[in-house]
């Protein structure tokens, strides 16, 4: 989706300020809500790409608003809702009201390393790579209205292929419940002028992680 | 921005949104607990885990590995996830980690314009500056304004390659080993690879700086 969390490029924001010393945590509540995010994500009510979305699909005023952690909080609370896991009422007692739905999985003490090691991502090919290390090839211009890990800057714009990664899961499918739908996955990387313009610095490139369904093959 | 309420709502409101946030959460943590979805002793040693066993000392000590030691260098930039598997840091490094060297000409910085995808297992959870809006906008676009944000200034002939982790492969900066670092051991070599050095907004520390 076409949303404000598709950044790069964007002009106004300010200066970067990193913070001295900066704390894991700024408050409490703040861990609660990750710790929260980690044992949802691991009982498979969701995939990962449906939790990316679920923050994306916020308002914009309230993404733009809202820390980091709260833009976490406010998505959990939005796909609790929508699977029913939990329900608006609860929310505003402070309490179950009625008893929970059955989950495939279950964090428990025992098992914590499983959630502090990423998922692997990697599945079989059904088909070679239509791409090589070398070829030019353009991002294409899809607008699709749900979830998506193509930038808007890159759209149109022509790269070259530098690393295959092999297949991975499908963000744009898997996060709208269509399965993983394996997809070949590559580095293609940018010339700064060629994403910004001519003024652009001629020292800079610029590479994203491109599923093969983004690109297109440039004919030279 | 040294101690004002470094503004990472973005609300200049960080009193209320606390307040707020703090019953919110504790709220919803209680419904989740009562309805048998979570263990809070669970989500307590999530908790404890990212605040005292992950975070860029495990990464630091990578990198301080493949400056002494050749054959481990190559084995991360060829498969980082390996690599550092073989390690056996308590963060169990998942999948698709990349590490990327700068060298005298090229200069690599990561970032996430769409989310904020960090290598967790290798440098804890992110800083709030990589997870905002300035950064995310900025970096694709304007990476030596960002650099200078942070007082790093590079030759203008030095190359600014920008990894924008779109997927999840994950990306770790081993920046360049300091001057004047000959015969150091590993453990010592750690203390001067910064967390920022391995996103590369910033270079390896030089020995004085981090004498005691």
């Amino acid at each position: 989706m076409n949303g404000v969390h598709d950044m790069g490029g964007m002009d106004g924001f300010g200066k970067v300020e990193p913070e001295a010393n900066e704390p894991v945590f700024h408050a409490p509540w703040e861990a609660r809500v990750l710790a929260m995010n980690r044992a949802m994500g691991a009982t498979g009510a969701w995939n990962i790409d449906m939790s990316r979305f679920s923050r994306e699909a916020l308002a914009p005023a309230v993404y733009l608003a809202s820390s980091y952690y709260r833009k976490w909080f406010l998505g959990l609370e939005q796909m609790l809702l929508e699977r029913g896991l939990v329900d608006a009422d609860e929310i505003a007692a402070g309490h179950a009201l009625r008893s929970g739905k059955h989950l495939k999985r279950k964090l428990t003490l025992a098992d914590i390393g499983r959630v502090l090691t990423r998922g692997s991502f990697g599945r079989p090919a059904s088909a070679p790579p239509r791409f090589n290390v070398g070829d030019r090839v353009r991002a294409r211009n899809i607008n699709p209205p749900t979830h998506t890990r193509l930038p808007r800057y890159t759209r149109g714009h022509v790269g070259r292929v530098e690393r295959v990664h092999g297949c991975h899961v499908f963000p744009d499918t898997a996060a709208v419940g269509q399965g993983e739908h394996p997809q070949w996955l590559y580095t293609v990387c940018f010339e700064a002028h060629e994403l910004w313009g001519d003024d652009a610095d001629p020292k800079v490139k610029v590479s994203i992680e491109a599923f093969e369904p983004y690109l297109e093959p440039v004919v030279t | 921005m040294a101690d004002h309420d470094h503004d990472h709502d973005g609300s200049h409101d960080h009193g209320s949104e606390l307040s707020e946030m703090q019953l919110r959460v504790r709220a919803l943590e209680t419904v989740l607990t009562e309805k048998g979805y979570v263990d809070p002793a669970a989500l307590d040693v999530i908790i404890e885990t990212y605040e005292t066993k992950i975070g860029p000392r495990n990464g630091a000590q990578v990198v301080a590995k493949a400056w002494t030691d050749p054959a481990f260098k190559q084995r991360l930039l060829a498969d980082a996830s390996a690599a550092v598997g073989s390690l056996g840091h308590e963060s169990r490094v998942g999948d698709h980690l990349i590490a990327v060297e700068n060298t005298e000409q090229v200069h690599n910085m990561i970032v996430c314009t769409l989310c904020s995808c960090y290598p967790w297992e290798v440098l804890g959870l992110p800083p709030v500056w990589y997870k905002s809006a300035p950064y995310r906008s900025r970096a694709v676009k304007d990476p030596r304004g960002v650099l200078a944000d942070f007082g790093v200034r590079l030759a203008d002939d030095v190359e600014i390659r920008v990894w924008d982790s779109t997927a999840e492969t994950r990306y770790l900066v081993v920046p360049m080993r300091p001057a004047g670092t000959d015969g150091w051991s590993e453990e010592r070599l750690a203390q001067l690879v910064t967390r920022d050095s391995m996103i590369g907004t910033a270079l390896a520390a030089r020995p004085r700086d981090s004498a005691p």
